[in-house]
């Protein structure tokens, strides 16, 4: 399997086998994350970064990965820091970037901007977020870290939990795992279901998922609950905000008794309590850790 | 009296000598396959027929434009929102080819993408790219942020 220059930009460009290649990757990595090993398998290799709006975990997981495997990275992480408040537009930044470093990361407001800057430059180009479009390297490590802690994501009960319908997180882990055979459920209040797009793409892989509004419904059945959330400015109303938040808390007092896993992209705000933190079930922290892996996975296969 | 104030006259659309006649628009679309075309300009003269009556299909529009022959990449645009248009090439008022409108594959730069978070609504220098998913009840995804525009909407977004 060949990655060398291949374009990271939406999970659905990825087939199973290029999961499993990646995953497969990012397993022999993890010694080298956790600083057990040293490497130098990107010695002397340029990551041009271009965060054009906030990020910490993924930006940090990249710099981390990059650097873990002797590369080095260059460039701006707000659009404040960059000739964007000259008015240069992305198009030459891009291909200047494009000029000095062997990758791009970037991350922007607009949907399309990672597929718009991969048709534009030479080196292969990384999605680390384009609006509410596509966030592929999440993705990707939300299923490594299923992997690592069931040793499999065939045949697992998935529900993915929350805002449904604006999240992007969740819209693209539903395409990999529909590849994965795995059992899913949406549990969302009605105004936030998943989008009849995806729900009628899934189907028409003959993969069905079960919706639900009540939590209670999937509880005794899941083995993961991914857990995204609910914002504030969806809901006109403050009144049904606060009502709809408390029936999607997730608390240790829900999880009693469970052995299922909690998942989360981060950041949380309220929608799981600080006394899950401590319980065998949360497992974001380590979520996000896996981030790293990951990425070099991906950083040593495309450059 | 006059003979002529007594009977109904038929307006008459007279041939052209030169030029392109798309026949079979699909009703009242024929301003929406002018505008594809980049019509009206200075240089054509251009003689359009907006529901009239048609033996395959009902209703139907007709636009003739003297003195340009339409290439067919210019043709297969229309069929966005013509499928069934035909497309004449007249030369000396003999028709010289005739075919079919055909849907491409790939719809570039012709319609607008109705996700205003998409990167080509900015001022970024790119066109607009569509993929035809679905040819027989159109679907188009774009290529750059994958939002779906179905039959009803394209019309909107010429």
């Amino acid at each position: 399997m060949t990655f060398s220059q291949k374009n990271i930009i939406s999970i659905k460009d990825f087939s199973k086998k290029d999961i499993k290649y990646i995953l497969r990757v990012a397993e022999r990595m993890e010694p080298i994350a956790r600083s057990k090993e040293t490497s130098n398998l990107l010695y002397g290799k340029i990551l041009g970064m271009l965060f054009y709006e906030p990020s910490t975990r993924t930006k940090l997981s990249f710099e981390t990965g990059m650097k873990r495997l002797g590369g080095n990275v260059i460039g701006f992480t707000e659009a404040a820091g960059s000739s964007m408040t000259k008015g240069e537009n992305l198009a030459d930044t891009a291909r200047m970037v494009g000029e000095y470093a062997d990758s791009i990361v970037i991350r922007h407001e607009m949907e399309g901007a990672a597929r718009y800057v991969s048709d534009l430059v030479d080196v292969p180009v990384i999605n680390a977020g384009d609006g509410a479009g596509q966030h592929p390297t999440q993705t990707l490590l939300d299923l490594y870290t299923i992997k690592r802690i069931f040793g499999k994501i065939k045949n697992l009960n998935i529900a993915l939990i929350g805002d449904l319908k604006y999240g992007r997180t969740v819209h693209s882990l539903a395409y990999a795992l529909a590849l994965f055979n795995v059992k899913m459920s949406f549990v969302s209040p009605k105004e936030l279901k998943m989008p009849d797009e995806i729900v009628h793409d899934l189907n028409k892989i003959d993969v069905v998922a079960r919706e639900t509004e009540n939590i209670h419904d999937v509880l005794d059945k899941v083995d993961v609950l991914y857990v995204t959330r609910i914002q504030k400015e969806r809901f006109p109303d403050p009144e049904e905000y606060q009502k709809i938040k408390g029936a999607y808390l997730i608390n240790s007092e829900l999880l009693k008794g469970t052995d299922l896993i909690v998942m989360h992209p981060l950041p949380r705000v309220d929608e799981i309590a600080y006394d899950v933190d401590s319980t065998p079930n949360s497992k974001y922290f380590e979520q996000a850790f896996y981030g790293v892996p990951v990425r070099m996975a991906l950083l040593k296969s495309i450059i | 009296m006059n003979k002529s104030a007594k009977l109904p006259r038929e307006l008459k659309v007279k041939p052209i000598k030169n030029g392109t006649v798309i026949d079979h628009i699909s009703a009242n679309r024929a301003l929406n396959v002018l505008k594809i075309l980049g019509l009206p300009n200075d240089k054509s003269k251009v003689t359009i027929a907006m529901n009239v009556l048609s033996s395959q299909m009902k209703n139907k529009d007709i636009v003739k434009i003297e003195n340009r022959e339409l290439d067919p990449q210019e043709v297969d645009k229309i069929a966005l929102i013509a499928p069934n248009a035909t497309i004449n090439i007249i030369r000396d008022y003999d028709i010289v080819e005739k075919g079919k409108v055909q849907l491409m594959d790939e719809i570039n730069d012709i319609l607008k993408c109705p996700n205003p978070n998409c990167i080509t609504n900015t001022s970024e220098p790119v066109n607009s790219k569509f993929y035809v998913i679905n040819k027989k009840a159109i679907i188009l995804r774009c290529y750059f942020c994958d939002r779906i525009i179905d039959e009803k909407s394209i019309e909107f977004r010429i």
